[in-house]
């Protein structure tokens, strides 16, 4: 929360340096896609095919823009739309996999949803991608960065409702044991759908948003790479927390803009701290904050 | 002779070669309230016929009815929705939720509200948690665990989280409680409190198959007794006849005394 508020106050500050802007704005794009990941993972499930769904709705927003000359206002939460109920159809299929067997299987369906784009022909364009996307403020980076902000704060707000209501406790039943929660009369199946399909829903809406962000899409604009790091950000920042994916987004996001003056080793520091991280703290980033609560109670 | 409750038809089961359950027939009739045991040495069968009357395992052949009505083959949360619901030996619990949580998340089929409603927050949604609270004060109650309703879970001893599954089991409102050993690994108090408190669960009008191995439990509190051996069910009487029966005192042979509490 205090985040969204601070997040909100910035752009008085920061006056317009664009490269402070654009890092912030991927940092949000990221969030927003890493809070569909988390999501998942409050089933018990690791999904590590979330740039597949932002890919779909990413692609959806061009073809609705590029091909159809679509209200952008329209596209997007049709884009979102688009990759919840693809979400939600190969979900169906998926879901009944656990463990390392549905990641193994998330991996190679973020490569096919890559490929299926790569060959889509006239329609997706293959590898040149969909370019010169119209951008729904012109010039303006205000208010790509405003619509960031609100898509993230829609994100986090939905996360946390489910999370905390209801819903969310037969999800966390389902990922502690889910034939007791199928006990007590629990759909287990459907609920898994339902976490899944807004899971996927948030990665379309991301995708949707970094479409127009970037004015473009490409196969290989969210590749398997992307899924990873979207799973690594809910690790770091902590898989106990709502904002856990948001915080790790941040974090690693900043960090690797930081890192860039060390070019070569880049990776290698990353990889390192990534370590370090996971080692020391086990629970991630936000565990810290829970543990200096603790101590002053 | 009355309408049985769940009736189990020729019920086999093989794993492979392994012929886990063969030909078991059982029925649970009226009056409602009745404590059925299944027993048997390990390897016998028990947690297989469980897991089929359940859902959670397909019979290879035979029938299983609740109420007349097929239930072979469904899957476990449509049978909770008939009104046979399985507790299970460890209960995996929330350690940061109360019992009181516990109970009323259990309630999963008797809200009124959608979903779309339950995330949101919205009117007839706050009105579940109201009432579904209640009934699972009631519930509590009537487990003797009103006193530590509010605690968390992680706070509670074994014997009473063995209870407190039980009560889960409960929210369901069953009319068939299907307990996997639920006093196993307490001590003798706590055996005793769970077996009364088994007692008035059935009173309460939940009919009730039990599997357990602690045979003084078993007698104290079956109406009924099934045995199984080797997949095959040797024998069915009431705890009496259960404790004469030649074939099931070949079948503990050599420790019947203390295994059948003679």
């Amino acid at each position: 929360m205090t985040i969204l508020a601070v997040l909100l106050l910035l752009p008085a500050v920061l006056g317009d340096s664009r490269y402070l802007f654009s890092v912030l704005m991927n940092c949000m794009g990221l969030s927003l896609i890493a809070l569909g990941v988390w999501l998942t993972f409050t089933i018990g499930r690791t999904n590590i095919c979330q740039a597949g769904f932002a890919l779909i709705g990413g692609y959806a927003t061009a073809i609705f823009l590029a091909h159809y000359h679509m209200n952008f206002w329209l596209a997007l939460p049709l884009s979102a739309l688009v990759a919840a109920s693809a979400g939600a159809v190969i979900g169906s299929f998926i879901l009944k996999l656990r463990g390392i067997y549905f990641s193994m299987l998330t991996i190679s369906l973020t490569e096919a949803i890559r490929l299926a784009f790569l060959n889509g022909g006239d329609f997706t364009q293959g590898s040149r991608g969909i370019t010169d996307l119209p951008q729904p403020f012109g010039d303006s980076v205000f208010g790509l960065y405003y619509l960031a902000l609100a898509l993230l704060g829609f994100g986090l707000l939905l996360t946390w409702r489910i999370h905390y209501s209801r819903v969310g406790r037969i999800f966390r039943a389902m990922r502690l044991n889910e034939d007791l929660a199928e006990s007590f009369g629990t759909h287990v199946w459907r609920y898994r759908v339902i976490a899944f399909s807004v899971a996927c829903g948030l990665g379309g809406l991301g995708g949707s948003y970094f479409a127009v962000f970037t004015q473009s899409i490409y196969p290989q604009s969210f590749s398997v790479e992307h899924s990873i790091y979207y799973m690594l950000f809910c690790f770091l920042g902590g898989l106990e927390f709502v904002s856990g994916g948001i915080v790790g987004a941040f974090v690693l996001t900043i960090l690797f803009e930081l890192l860039s003056q060390f070019q070569q080793y880049q990776t290698l520091i990353y990889g390192g701290l990534m370590i370090a991280v996971i080692l020391l703290l086990p629970n991630g980033l936000m565990a810290m904050t829970l543990r200096r609560k603790e101590v002053r109670a | 002779m009355s309408a049985p409750i769940l009736e189990a038809r020729h019920v086999t089961k093989r794993f492979g070669g392994l012929m886990a359950n063969e030909d078991i027939n059982l029925t649970l009739t009226a009056p409602v309230g009745q404590v059925v045991s299944v027993i048997g040495p390990n390897g016998a069968g028990k947690s297989t016929l469980f897991k089929m009357l359940a859902g959670y395992l397909k019979p290879s052949s035979g029938q299983i009815l609740l109420h007349g009505q097929t239930i072979t083959g469904m899957s476990p949360h449509r049978i909770a929705r008939l009104g046979l619901v399985r507790t299970f030996q460890e209960t995996t619990v929330f350690p940061d939720l109360t019992a009181m949580e516990h109970v009323s998340l259990a309630h999963q089929l008797h809200r009124e509200a959608h979903d779309l409603e339950v995330i949101f927050g919205l009117p007839r949604a706050r009105g579940d948690e109201i009432r579904l609270s209640e009934s699972a004060r009631e519930i509590l109650e009537l487990m003797e665990l009103g006193a530590v309703a509010d605690t968390e879970a992680r706070h509670l001893p074994q014997g009473l989280l063995r209870l407190l599954g039980m009560a889960m089991g409960l929210a369901a409102r069953p009319q068939v409680l299907l307990l996997d050993e639920p006093y196993a690994g307490l001590n003798p108090d706590e055996t005793t409190r769970a077996v009364n408190i088994t007692r008035k669960v059935a009173a309460s009008g939940v009919s009730i198959l039990l599997v357990e191995h602690d045979m003084k439990a078993v007698m104290a509190i079956s109406d009924r007794i099934h045995v199984l051996y080797f997949g095959k069910k040797i024998a069915e009487g009431t705890p009496e006849e259960i404790r004469l029966d030649p074939a099931v005192i070949e079948a503990y042979l050599g420790k019947e005394d203390e295994e059948l509490g003679l």
